[in-house]
């Protein structure tokens, strides 16, 4: 197995996402060591009920994000694909957030840094808590001869809601979002 | 230093438009606990020696948004809202699940006050320290679905003017009013999330009479600090573990009961409680799974139950009908008590009671209510402007649910919920109908009967008639456990959800609040307190109707005649065993032969102000 292969990637299935959000309290009881919705990594969107969207990196291939930061705060972790966030570096000025097709990082709500999932360091929590719960809504990916085309692209929430909440509300939908 | 309350309550005059921030004392919350016992303690405090002169849905109401201290940390978020109930006139502690609880709370605050009236319609917005009062007039008279879709934007909008660098803002919270609540329906709930409604009590008319909207959070900050880090976690991972095993409320949530309550237990109530048995395969669980559940498991804040499920109707009269499950309690409200046995018929009703903001419970046992007096030829397709409630007719209940929303015609009247329009209808026709009326004390009947004596009801017949939530199924009374759910309402969480048993929630509270409080300690004394200022408050009554607990604590005529079909055909609890089960409870409760609390049971329990009012009643 060459290093490639263990490059993890978290496979999310917005079908079977109950909304619990157990994700988002174990992401920031792994990270920050409490129960905080809003610094945690993955961060499930309800722009309309029943439409939840756990969003969070996909690891694009180019890196928009850490190729535009102006202060060199973003690096990618060779083993994981995750991309890493220098805090000290990091000035919070919103780049990589416009960068990123999906808007999928922001600011942490309490410090001046932008947070970024790190999977964990391989071994994601939001992952293992929503197979617990028996949701299967996340679940990780290794990446291999064929592991890219698993792999979604990076769109923002809005994108996302629009086409799931035409699959399960059909052309009422128009109405809802 | 308190831990797992974020320490600070809202204040909130709209009349003036003062928002203050009130600091919790440590003595109150160890007493009162939060949720239901706080607003408890909130409400005697402001409103307990005027209590009969306050209109519930004067300006003079408090309206009280509480969580407690275990919300947030506990699976599946819940709040607890109250203030003098316009249906019974008393104190409901009415929960509804959600994520707004964690928002306030991540916000900083642990609930809000609200009283007062605002001069036009508004919505209260709260981003961390930053509240503010907002114009609502562009979003008054819109339907649940539209409510929440007109905020979510406005402020997302808002939130990324604020704070351009932050990323793409998550929708806020919102606690919100349909228009059955903007038009002072005694039936109306407090809302989340389209479906999920504060039901009992008629908070969503408490909201409505003050020309507030919505109440709408997003917090930035954690949830507050617990006592013992570890202790908590070690409690939650056992939470979770149990929670997860549950088998029934996560595959079909409470929708299996939509068949079995009616064919096993012979307890549903069917075209208002004329019967209460059916063979109605047809509305089993697995036949609204399959034929119109889109999302199977959807859950509320932290809750691996996800007891919820969507169910969206595709084609037909009733397309685009969206409503979630619809779980036990509507299927029976808004489908066999009406008459109702087919999935999409139920689906569409419950739709349109969640759109226009009608407690599913409450405002469909109105309708079932006038169904029958349609039935008898005691109200007309003329009362109802045209529309022809027949039993079984989905389309004209939906039109019925919006006419008594916008409280035109004969809805004018059933807008007051069925005891109230009853009385008036009695008048207004000359003939006796408060014989149809299924209610305790004002307040709509939950749908587990007790006359087959086979479910959890049923087992002591004066369950409800004694319950300080007079008619509310989740704290039916019994003499052996009558504080009923005071503790999951004060500590706010869910009580389907949460199924580990009591040593391990004790040990969670302690582990978050580092407080001592055991079993012994609630039902002898926190619990029993609660209790007694609600009975109080429900004796005193006001200002238009008050109870008698000898006329009053007891049921309705309809539950003392015999049950006409099913295994349990011909039964019916004895109205003069009922009495006797009543004068033991009483005594139980510490309340003297007419009911009332004695001085001796209030001061026991360091209520000697209440004691001083009650002195009214007594004589």
């Amino acid at each position: 197995m060459s290093e490639k292969t263990q490059i993890v990637w978290i496979d999310r299935d917005y079908m079977k996402c109950s909304g619990c959000r157990m994700c988002e309290i174990a992401c920031s009881m792994h990270h920050e060591g409490k129960i905080w919705p809003e610094a945690s990594r993955i961060r499930v969107f309800m722009l309309v009920p029943g439409v939840e969207i756990p969003h969070l990196c996909v690891q694009c291939n180019d890196y928009p994000c850490v190729n535009s930061c102006p202060s060199e705060a973003l690096s990618v972790n060779e083993k994981t694909g995750a991309v890493v966030v220098n805090e000290e570096k990091c000035t919070a000025c919103g780049v990589c957030i416009r960068k990123c097709p999906g808007n999928i990082p922001h600011l942490h709500p309490n410090r001046k840094y932008v947070v970024i999932c790190d999977l964990c360091g391989g071994d994601p929590e939001c992952v293992k808590i929503c197979q617990k719960a028996g949701f299967y809504a996340l679940k990780t990916v290794t990446l291999g001869r064929r592991g890219d085309t698993e792999r979604l692209v990076s769109r923002t929430p809005e994108e996302i809601t629009e086409d799931l909440a035409f699959n399960l509300y059909g052309e009422k939908a128009k109405e809802l979002i | 230093m308190m831990r797992g309350y974020a320490g600070k309550i809202l204040d909130i005059d709209l009349s003036s438009g003062n928002i203050k921030t009130i600091k919790l004392e440590e003595e109150i919350l160890r007493e009162y606990i939060g949720g239901r016992g706080l607003a408890v303690k909130i409400l005697w405090d402001r409103l307990g020696k005027k209590w009969e002169t306050v209109d519930p849905l004067g300006p003079e109401n408090v309206l009280t948004i509480l969580t407690g201290p275990i919300t947030g940390y506990i699976p599946g978020g819940r709040i607890c809202v109250s203030g003098k109930s316009p249906l019974c006139n008393g104190i409901i502690g009415s929960t509804v699940g959600g994520e707004f609880p964690v928002e306030l709370k991540c916000s900083g605050y642990d609930g809000l006050i609200i009283t007062g009236k605002s001069e036009n319609p508004v919505y209260l917005f709260i981003n961390d320290d930053h509240v503010e009062i907002r114009d609502a007039d562009k979003i008054w008279g819109s339907d649940g679905k539209q409510t929440i879709r007109k905020i979510t934007r406005e402020v997302r909008e808002l939130l990324s003017k604020n704070e351009p660098n932050y990323g793409k803002w998550k929708e806020p919270a919102l606690l919100y009013i349909g228009p059955a609540g903007e038009t002072l329906n005694r039936t109306a709930a407090v809302m989340q999330k389209w479906t999920h409604a504060a039901g009992y009590g008629g908070y969503g008319a408490v909201m409505g009479s003050k020309n507030l909207k919505a109440v709408v959070a997003k917090g930035t900050g954690p949830l507050p600090d617990v006592y013992d880090e570890e202790g908590m976690k070690s409690c939650l991972e056992k939470i979770i573990e149990d929670t997860i095993k549950s088998g029934t409320p996560s595959l079909w949530g409470t929708a299996s009961g939509g068949y079995n309550v009616g064919y096993g237990v012979s307890a549903e109530p069917i075209r208002n409680w004329q019967e209460e048995w059916h063979d109605e395969k047809s509305i089993g669980a697995d036949k609204f799974a399959w034929r119109l559940w889109v999302k199977r498991y959807w859950a509320d804040y932290g809750c691996p139950t996800a007891c919820l499920k969507i169910a969206v109707i595709k084609s037909g009269p009733f397309k685009g009908a969206i409503t979630d499950n619809p779980d036990y309690e509507l299927i029976a409200y808004c489908g066999t008590n009406l008459g109702i046995f087919d999935p999409e018929g139920i689906v569409y009703v419950s739709s349109v009671v969640d759109d226009v903001g009608l407690s599913g419970i409450n405002g469909a046992n109105v309708m079932g209510f006038a169904a029958e007096l349609y039935q008898r030829g005691i109200l007309t397709k003329e009362d109802f402007g045209g529309i022809e409630p027949k039993w079984g007719d989905a389309e004209a209940f939906g039109k019925l649910a919006w006419l008594i929303a916008k409280r035109e015609k004969i809805g004018d009247v059933l807008a007051e919920g069925t005891y109230r329009a009853a009385l008036k209808i009695s008048e207004m026709k000359g003939v006796d109908v408060l014989k149809y009326a299924v209610q305790f004390k004002g307040m709509e009947v939950g749908a587990h009967g007790i006359r087959s004596g086979l479910d959890y009801t049923g087992r002591w017949p004066m369950c409800y008639a004694c319950s300080t939530q007079p008619g509310d199924h989740t704290s039916v009374a019994f003499p052996e456990r009558p504080e009923g759910m005071s503790l999951p309402d004060s500590l706010v969480y869910c009580a389907i959800s949460y199924r580990a048993g009591q040593d391990l929630l004790y040990e969670f509270y302690r582990a978050i609040t580092g407080w001592e409080l055991t079993p012994e300690l609630w039902v002898k004394k926190l619990g029993r307190r609660i209790l007694q200022i609600q009975r109080a408050v429900l004796l005193l009554g006001g200002p238009d109707l008050t109870w008698d607990p000898l006329k009053d604590d007891d049921n309705p005529p309809r539950w003392y005649e015999p049950l006409p079909s099913g295994p349990k055909k011909g039964s019916a609890p004895s109205r003069e065993e009922c009495l006797k089960m009543r004068s033991e409870f009483y005594k139980t409760m510490g309340w003297d032969e007419r009911g009332i609390p004695t001085s001796k049971e209030l001061k026991s329990l360091g209520l000697d102000d209440v004691d001083k009012v009650l002195e009214k009643i007594r004589k």
